[in-house]
C-alpha cells in the first residue's frame, strides 16, 4: 500500500493546488478585504527602525507626523499647520493644528508631539530609535501649540523626516497602537489577518472605507486564486507572472519606487577592484533581467535613485554602462580575476529578486564569471546580509522612508550604519556633507545628482530596476493612488454600484 | 530469494530501467542547455521542438526535467547511502552485541523518530546551511533509524539459528558472522527498505526544494520546478505536470519494485 500513499502525495502535490482558494466576497458596502503577501511586524511600533516596508505601508493609515506625503510627492501639514524654518536651516518651527484627536479621544497636545519625537531621536536615551532624525539637537514646546525643532547641523530637507509618527505620551507604543491617522488599529491576529476601522474624529478628510480587513496571504498563487474568487476586493505590489493568471480584473499598473540592484559588498576581496564592479555592470543587461524576470515591465535604473523622485533622478546614468560582454570580460582580465566566482544571497520569500538573481546567474556565465545563488530566509538574510555584512552580493530592493533625497543617499556615507554594501569614498562623502548643509535648492539637487553620479561612475552597485507594482481589484472597487513612496492608501477605496 | 517472474518486480524494473536510461543520457546530452534562457520563447506550450514546452525564462522544460530528475535521483542515493550504512552499521552492532550498547543506541535512535522527519531535515538544514551537499547529509541521516532498526531486529533473529551457532564455535571472527554470513541473509529485507527508502528521499528532496532549501537556482531539481510551476499553474499547467509526471515514475518504479522485492515475505 505504501506506493499508493506516496502517490496520493505526489498527486496532491500537483493536482491539489488546482483546486485551492475558494471562497465567498467576503466584504460588502463599505468594508474592504486587502490581501497582503507577508504578515506584519510582530512590533508595531512606528519608530521601529528596523520594520520591513511591508508594516510600514500599513502603518501609513493609522500613524501620522507633523506632516504626510501626498501622491505627488508634496508634504502636507498633518498634525502641523505650518512650519517655518530659519535662513540657516538648523531651526524648524512647527504650529499645531487644532482640533487633531488620537484614536484613544485624547486630542495632541505639544506635550505628545515632544515626547514623540524626542523619543524618535533618542534625545534621553542616546540612540535614535528612528536613523533619519538623528539630527535632531533639542525640541521644545512653546506656548501650547507650538513646537521648535533644533538641529545640530543644517539640514533643508529636515522637514521631509518630520513624517515620523506622533503618539501620545504615556501609551506603550509596543502594546497599544494609538495614532492620528484615518484609521485605527482594532485587532490582529498573526499570520492571519489585521483590522482596521475608519477613524470618526480624523482631522482631514475621513476615510471612505468603514473598515478594512487585511488578510495575509504569503502564498503567491493562492493570492491569485483569493483574487479570482473574490475573497478579497484588492491586492497590491503583484508580479507580472501573478497578473498573466488572473483573468478579468482591474489591474493598475505603478512602480514600487525602489531600487532593485545587485549589491555587492565592496569589502569582499574581488570587489574592492573598481574594474570588477564595472566589470559586472558591462555584462549585467538590465533590460535582459526585465524581460526575463518581469515580462519586461520594470523601468531600468543606473542609480540609487527612483523616477517617482523627479528632481533628483537622472536619467542619464540609466545607460552609463551599454551591455557589452567584451568589455567586461576585458575588464576581468585586467583585474586579474578572469576565473572570478561568488556567492549570490537572495530572500527566498522574495521571487522577483531571486528571478532576478537567476538571470543575472545566466548573463554572468557568458563572460566567464561563475555565481551561485544560495536562497536563506529572510530573517537570516537580515541578520547575516544586512545587519551583519557577511555577504558577497545580494539581489534585493531598498526603498525611500520619506520623501528626501537623502532618504536613498545617505546610506552611501563610508561610516553610516545602513551601509551594507561597505561603499567607501571620500569624494562621496565630501559632496553628501556639502548637499545636505547647502541652502539653496537647486545647488542642493545639483549636488545629490553629483551623489548619484558617484555611485554609478564607481560602480557601488550593478543598479537594476525600479520593479512594476501592479494592483489588483474587483471591477467594483475604485479610489487606488500611488505614491512616489512604499505606501498603500487605504483612505480612497470606494465601492461603485 | 527474488522473485523475477513477479508483475510488479518487472513492471517496476522496466519503468525504473527506462528512467535510469534517460538520467544516464541527460548527463552528456540534453535537447538544449537547462539553464539556457531565451526572452523570446517564454512559456511556450508543448510542440516539437519543446516537447514539454518552455518555463517562465525560456528554458527548455524537457531538458530540466531530465536533468532535475538526475539530482534528485543523485540526492535519494546518496541520502540512502549514507543511511543504508549507518544503520547496517548501527542495526548489527546492536542486534549482535545487544546489553548496554543496544540499550544507548537504540535510545538515541528513538529519540531521532521521536520528530517528524521533515522538522529533522529542516533543523540540520539550518545548523549546515542549505545546498546539495548539506541535503544528502540531511536526509542520510533521517534514514539511519529505520535502517538501524530492521538490521537490528534481523540480526537477533539470525544470532540464534544454527549457522550462525555453528560458525561460531568453529571459531569465526564475530565482524565476520556478522557481515559476511549474516548480511547476505537479510538482503531482501533490506533491499525492499531501499527502495521504498528510495521513494521517501525523493518526495523529501522534492519537499526540501520546494521549500527553496536544496539545490539552489537556477540548477533544477524536480521539487524546486515543481515549486516555479507553482505560479504558472493556470498559465503553463503543463510545466507542472510534467514536472510531477517525472516525480511519479521515479517513485512508481522503485515502489513497484520494492513491491516485487517484498511481495515473497508477504505471501
Amino acid at each position: 500500500m505504501k506506493r499508493f500513499l506516496s502517490l496520493l502525495l505526489v498527486l496532491a502535490m500537483t493536482a491539489a493546488l488546482c483546486a485551492c482558494g475558494g471562497g465567498k466576497p467576503q466584504s460588502t458596502g463599505n468594508e474592504f478585504t486587502v490581501g497582503i503577501s507577508a504578515d506584519l511586524d510582530t512590533s508595531l511600533d512606528p519608530h521601529v527602525s528596523s520594520s520591513s516596508a511591508g508594516t510600514r505601508e500599513v502603518l501609513f493609515n493609522i500613524f501620522e507626523g507633523l506632516v504626510k506625503p501626498d501622491t505627488d510627492g508634496n508634504l502636507l501639514p498633518a498634525v502641523a499647520e505650518a512650519v517655518s524654518v530659519n535662513e540657516t536651516a538648523d531651526v524648524y518651527t512647527y504650529t499645531l493644528r487644532e482640533g487633531v484627536r488620537f484614536h484613544n479621544g485624547n486630542p495632541v497636545t505639544v506635550g505628545d508631539v515632544v515626547f514623540s519625537l524626542s523619543r524618535a531621536a533618542g534625545l534621553e536615551t542616546g540612540d535614535p530609535l528612528v536613523a533619519d532624525v538623528a539630527n535632531i539637537q533639542s525640541v521644545k514646546a512653546e506656548g501650547d501649540r507650538t513646537v521648535v525643532v533644533t538641529l545640530k547641523a543644517p539640514d533643508t530637507e529636515f522637514n521631509s523626516h518630520m513624517t515620523v509618527a506622533v503618539i501620545p505620551e504615556g501609551v506603550d507604543p509596543a502594546r497599544e497602537v494609538v495614532g492620528t491617522g484615518p484609521f485605527r488599529f482594532v485587532s490582529r491576529t498573526p499570520q492571519e489577518s489585521v483590522v482596521l476601522e475608519r477613524f470618526d474624529d480624523y482631522w482631514g478628510e475621513k476615510a471612505v472605507p468603514s473598515k478594512v480587513t487585511l488578510k495575509v496571504i504569503p502564498d503567491a498563487q493562492t493570492m491569485v486564486m483569493s483574487l479570482r474568487s473574490g475573497a478579497i476586493d484588492l491586492a497590491a505590489r503583484l508580479s507580472s507572472s501573478q497578473v498573466s493568471s488572473l483573468g478579468d480584473l482591474k489591474v493598475l499598473e505603478g512602480c514600487n519606487n525602489i531600487v532593485q540592484a545587485l549589491y555587492l559588498n565592496n569589502d569582499f576581496e574581488p570587489f574592492r577592484d573598481l574594474r570588477v564592479r564595472q566589470a559586472l555592470c558591462y555584462a549585467i543587461d538590465k533590460q535582459k533581467v526585465i524581460d526575463l524576470s518581469a515580462d519586461g515591465y520594470g523601468t531600468p535604473l543606473g542609480s540609487s535613485m527612483f523616477p517617482a523622485f523627479g528632481k533628483y533622478f537622472v536619467p542619464g546614468l540609466t545607460n552609463y554602462y551599454k551591455p557589452d560582454p567584451e568589455k567586461a570580460k576585458a575588464l576581468l582580465k585586467e583585474a586579474g580575476y578572469e576565473k572570478l566566482s561568488f556567492t549570490i544571497t537572495v530572500a527566498s520569500n522574495m521571487p522577483m529578486h531571486v528571478d532576478a538573481a537567476q538571470v543575472i546567474v545566466e548573463l554572468l556565465r557568458d563572460v566567464g564569471v561563475d555565481a551561485k545563488i544560495n536562497q536563506v530566509e529572510w530573517a537570516a538574510w537580515y541578520k547575516e546580509v544586512y545587519s551583519g555584512r557577511n555577504y558577497e552580493a545580494t539581489v534585493v530592493g531598498l526603498d525611500a522612508h520619506g520623501l528626501a533625497a537623502s532618504d536613498m543617499l545617505a546610506r552611501f556615507q563610508s561610516d553610516h550604519a545602513k551601509n551594507f554594501v561597505n561603499f567607501r569614498s571620500e569624494e562621496y562623502d565630501e559632496t553628501y556633507a556639502k548637499a545636505i548643509a547647502t541652502v539653496d535648492s537647486d545647488a542642493q539637487t545639483a549636488l545629490f545628482k553629483q551623489c548619484e553620479t558617484i555611485l554609478t561612475e564607481q560602480a557601488a552597485n550593478v543598479y537594476l530596476q525600479d520593479v512594476a507594482d501592479f494592483v489588483v481589484m474587483q471591477k467594483d472597487v475604485t479610489g487606488w493612488r500611488f505614491y512616489p513612496l512604499y505606501v498603500m492608501d487605504l483612505s480612497t477605496l470606494t465601492r461603485v454600484q | 530469494m527474488i522473485d523475477f517472474k513477479d508483475r510488479s518486480f518487472r513492471t517496476g524494473a522496466v519503468i525504473t530501467g527506462f528512467v535510469l536510461i534517460v538520467l544516464l543520457i541527460g548527463l552528456f546530452w540534453t535537447p538544449y542547455d537547462p539553464n539556457d534562457m531565451n526572452a523570446a520563447e517564454k512559456m511556450l506550450s508543448p510542440c516539437l521542438r519543446h516537447p514539454f514546452g518552455t518555463d517562465n525564462f525560456g528554458r527548455d522544460i524537457f531538458s530540466r526535467v531530465v536533468q532535475g530528475a538526475g539530482s534528485t535521483f543523485l540526492i535519494a542515493l546518496g541520502s540512502v547511502g549514507i543511511g543504508l550504512l549507518a544503520g547496517v552499521i548501527v542495526g548489527g552492532l546492536t542486534g549482535w552485541y545487544g546489553g548496554w550498547v543496544d540499550e544507548v543506541l537504540m535510545r538515541v535512535n528513538d529519540s531521532l523518530t521521536a520528530f517528524p522527519s521533515l522538522l529533522t531535515a529542516l533543523v540540520l538544514i539550518a545548523v549546515f546551511g542549505s545546498g546539495r551537499h548539506n541535503i544528502i547529509l540531511a536526509l542520510g541521516v533521517l534514514f539511519i533509524p529505520t535502517f538501524a532498526r530492521i538490521v537490528r531486529m534481523e540480526v537477533a533473529r539470525q544470532k540464534a539459528l544454527d549457522y550462525v551457532r555453528n560458525a561460531l564455535l568453529m571459531g569465526v571472527k564475530e565482524p565476520r558472522i556478522l557481515f559476511v554470513h549474516i548480511l547476505p541473509n537479510i538482503l531482501p529485507v533490506l533491499l525492499s527498505t531501499v527502495a521504498i527508502s528510495f521513494n521517501n528521499a525523493v518526495l523529501a528532496e522534492a519537499s526540501m526544494s520546494y521549500l527553496g532549501l536544496g539545490v539552489q537556482p537556477p540548477d533544477p531539481s524536480l521539487g524546486r520546478m515543481l515549486g516555479e510551476a507553482q505560479a504558472f499553474l493556470l498559465r503553463a499547467p503543463w510545466y507542472a505536470v510534467s514536472t510531477g509526471l517525472a516525480i511519479v515514475l521515479l517513485v512508481l518504479g522503485f515502489g513497484l519494485l520494492s513491491e516485487g522485492l517484498g511481495g515473497e515475505r508477504r505471501a
